[in-house]
């Protein structure tokens, strides 16, 4: 008797860790190609740092959603002065953070302080320059006013640089992000992965994964076994687009084609170019789906103008620096300049490391001879980015709505046109939708006009999945990897 | 005198090589520089006889021009190696035992004491990629291994009757150095500067896979194998191709290098 019942025991448990098994899985593993130098998005402007942290570990008073509309996050709504001046936002109750203190009114008004403060090191600090005051009115009402109407305000909120931080865990941010979000970080293995695990207390929706795993792969032949392998269940940001034929041929696995905000331009110096017939006719030598096809094996939408296709004031420019190797020497010969020699310094991807090759060889036809040098990142940060020292370069600029850059004469491409300047600061007084449209029209027509950049394409998110790997974003509207509507399938 | 079938075999190898290279300074299938997307990764075939590369080239183009790369690279740097190392090797063998020859060979052991690699990353980091650094950081670390062949070979030669003859005629230490002992180890030399010369090869296709060697547009076997590596599942003929003319040109100078020694060594010929 005894023996049956400790059989019935033995049965039953087998039966409990059968049904275990069988349970949908609960835990990710996302492959990313660039480790974050730390993980405080308020402090540095790596992509790769909201890459982890957005809305998974931290969320602002608004947020992107995965197609690219703005949502109420932590603050539950908000009421707009007549004046556009006052937002007042209501926060969610019972919100906190990871370490077990509450969210309140007062943590706002601490990270929008912080962030627009003299000393900040917000990378996106001109999100918050015309924030006047923030008051605290009550622990769940926050009060913003703003120095002029902004109509892009809320959208600014929403950005991986806005979120709400506290101010006794701020200070180890770098290493150990404490937020509000969904997933609380677990631990980082430096050069390896990070590892996130849910938060068991958190304010919303409960979220479907346990926990989520982001490990770094830079090489694409790496990413391509371990994709392969089994290692890596999701490659948001698969480096390869090559072998997304091989992956779609593979039952296993679903490919996600989507857009981002990134605009993929030949940065040019405008300094060193100070012609605008040569930046003319370096456009005109550009032949857009060449450089689609080859660098990027189809991938991608051409662009005329820094400016993402999918935005509703898009204007289409593409035909005002069409392929036309006859303008462009006619336009460097008009310009006494035949004998040109440029030099095209590279980023590690493979959308400028082949593409450069594929322009340096078109503008070779039209008689412009680059010298090309291929850089790491750091490098290319250091002497392209901040020293200025190019001529030509290949980058994509991967944050949303980034067409204001071109009104900084200190920016990396040295641009200094007081009509264009005019409109960004008269776009950051518009709130009127119509008059917003007219002007982000007006600025797209000025920038390709000038030909500052040569404008290659809108660069794909070419992302690879296990098949049964439910709510990952196909577009790529902010730089991020949410996973909070991540699931399997059984 | 018999030749070593290695001497042969490797000659073979190498000349078909060299002269790959010396004609594409006249004439390649197609052109290296102009990329044709539209005819991008063809199995290899009629067209393209070893098929074409991501950007449409020809990759025989590349492979003839990108030998024209290797062994220009691989001839400088064992010309610096040799220029340097061999003098430095006479000299401290004419001074054994003075400061002059610790100097040398500490400063010799200084040197070989970095990995090689290591240094030529370091120069092409300081000074930029590209094939000259690359020639310049091959090149210093050859130095090295000449000057201690040289020395090694120079010394067992000063001890000969026919050196103190010349001493004894009053001939100087420098006269003696260039008339008799640098032909007495010329063999020494020549074998060393085939296995050198191989090394170079490996050396500039191990740093253009890296991004430090030749830039683009000029072709490199080593850039050919890191760009292909992406493409190996589906065109594996991008990887391969290149990959052959590595194996077999530093095979083709190993084997001349161990048929030269069999040749000219007069213990080896000796027993023969």
């Amino acid at each position: 008797m005894k023996l049956n019942k400790l059989f019935i025991t033995a049965a039953a448990s087998l039966c409990l860790s059968l049904s275990v098994a069988q349970a949908a899985q609960t835990s990710i593993t996302v492959g990313m190609q660039l480790e974050p130098p730390n993980l405080d998005p308020t402090g540095g402007a790596a992509a790769a740092i909201d890459e982890v942290v957005y809305a998974n570990v931290f969320e602002g008073l608004t947020r992107y959603q995965a197609d690219g509309s703005i949502a109420p996050a932590l603050a539950k709504s908000w009421t707009i002065s007549d004046d556009g001046l006052v937002y007042t936002f209501q926060l969610n109750s019972g919100v906190q953070f990871h370490d077990g203190s509450a969210m309140d009114a007062a943590d706002v008004k601490f990270s929008l302080d912080r962030a627009r403060a003299e000393d900040s090191t917000n990378a996106q600090k001109r999100l918050f320059t015309g924030i006047a005051s923030v008051d605290v009115v009550n622990p769940l009402t926050v009060k913003i006013t703003l120095s002029n109407p902004d109509g892009g305000f809320i959208t600014n909120l929403a950005w991986g640089d806005a979120v709400v931080v506290a101010e006794e865990s701020i200070g180890s941010a770098a290493n150990n992000p404490v937020g509000t979000g969904p997933f609380k970080f677990s631990r980082w293995v430096q050069g390896d992965r990070i590892e996130l695990v849910r938060n068991p207390d958190y304010w919303g929706k409960a979220v479907a994964l346990e926990k989520a795993t982001f490990k770094f792969i830079s090489d694409p032949a790496a990413a391509f076994a371990a994709m392969m392998a089994g290692d890596i269940d999701a490659f948001p940001g698969y480096p390869a687009p090559e072998n997304l034929p091989q992956f779609e041929a593979d039952p296993r696995f679903a490919v996600i084609v989507g857009s981002t905000e990134g605009e993929t331009i030949l940065s040019t110096n405008n300094k060193r170019v100070s012609d605008k017939r040569v930046r003319q006719a370096i456009a005109h030598a550009i032949n857009r789906q060449e450089i689609i096809d080859g660098a990027m094996f189809g991938f991608g939408t051409p662009i005329g103008t820094h400016f993402a296709p999918h935005h509703p004031d898009y204007v289409d420019l593409t035909g005002n620096s069409a392929y036309d190797p006859a303008k462009s020497k006619a336009l460097l010969k008009a310009a006494g300049a035949e004998n040109l020699t440029l030099s095209l310094k590279l980023p590690p991807p493979s959308y400028a490391r082949r593409g450069g090759e594929i322009i340096a060889a078109q503008l070779r036809e039209v008689g412009i001879q680059t010298e090309i040098e291929n850089l790491e990142w750091a490098q290319w940060l250091e002497q392209v980015f901040r020293g200025k020292d190019y001529d030509l370069t290949i980058v994509s600029h991967t944050e949303p709505m980034d067409i204001g850059i071109y009104a900084n004469p200190e920016y990396y491409f040295q641009y200094d046109n007081a009509a264009f300047q005019k409109m960004i600061a008269d776009l950051k007084l518009a709130s009127n939708p119509a008059d917003r449209t007219k002007l982000l029209q007006a600025a797209q027509k000025q920038i390709a006009g000038d030909y500052v950049n040569g404008y290659l394409f809108q660069l794909a998110r070419t992302g690879v999945a296990n098949a049964k790997i439910k709510g990952l974003w196909k577009n790529s509207p902010t730089q991020a990897n949410d996973l909070t509507g991540v699931s399997w399938a059984n | 005198m018999k030749w070593p079938v290695a001497l042969i075999i490797g000659l073979g190898l190498t000349v078909v090589f060299v002269l790959a290279a010396l004609l594409s300074f006249v004439w390649t299938p197609h052109e290296v520089e102009a990329l044709n997307i539209a005819a991008k990764l063809q199995k290899p075939g009629s067209a393209h006889l070893l098929g074409t590369d991501h950007f449409g080239r020809d990759i025989l183009s590349m492979l003839m021009v990108g030998a024209r790369t290797s062994i220009a690279v691989a001839v400088v740097a064992v010309g610096i190696g040799m220029g340097l190392g061999v003098p430095l090797g006479l000299l401290a063998a004419a001074r054994h035992g003075s400061w002059l020859d610790d100097l040398v060979m500490r400063g010799n052991d200084l040197v070989f004491a970095f990995p090689s690699l290591v240094i030529a990353i370091l120069i092409t980091a300081v000074f930029g990629p590209s094939a000259l650094n690359a020639i310049i950081a091959i090149g210093i670390f050859n130095m090295p291994v000449f000057a201690r062949v040289t020395r090694g070979g120079a010394l067992s030669v000063w001890t000969l009757d026919y050196i103190l003859a010349a001493r004894v005629a009053g001939k100087s230490r420098l006269r003696i150095s260039l008339e008799h002992i640098l032909p007495n180890i010329a063999n020494l030399l020549i074998v060393q500067g085939t296995i050198q010369f191989s090394l170079g090869i490996l050396a500039e296709a191990g740093l253009s896979y890296v991004g430090l060697g030749a830039q683009p547009p000029l072709p490199s076997w080593g850039r050919m194998l890191a760009d292909s590596q992406t493409m190996i599942s589906f065109a594996p003929h991008l990887a391969i191709f290149p990959g052959l003319a590595i194996i077999a040109t530093v095979l083709g100078l190993n084997l001349i290098g161990d048929g030269l020694r069999d040749l000219l060594d007069p213990r080896i010929r000796r027993e023969r």
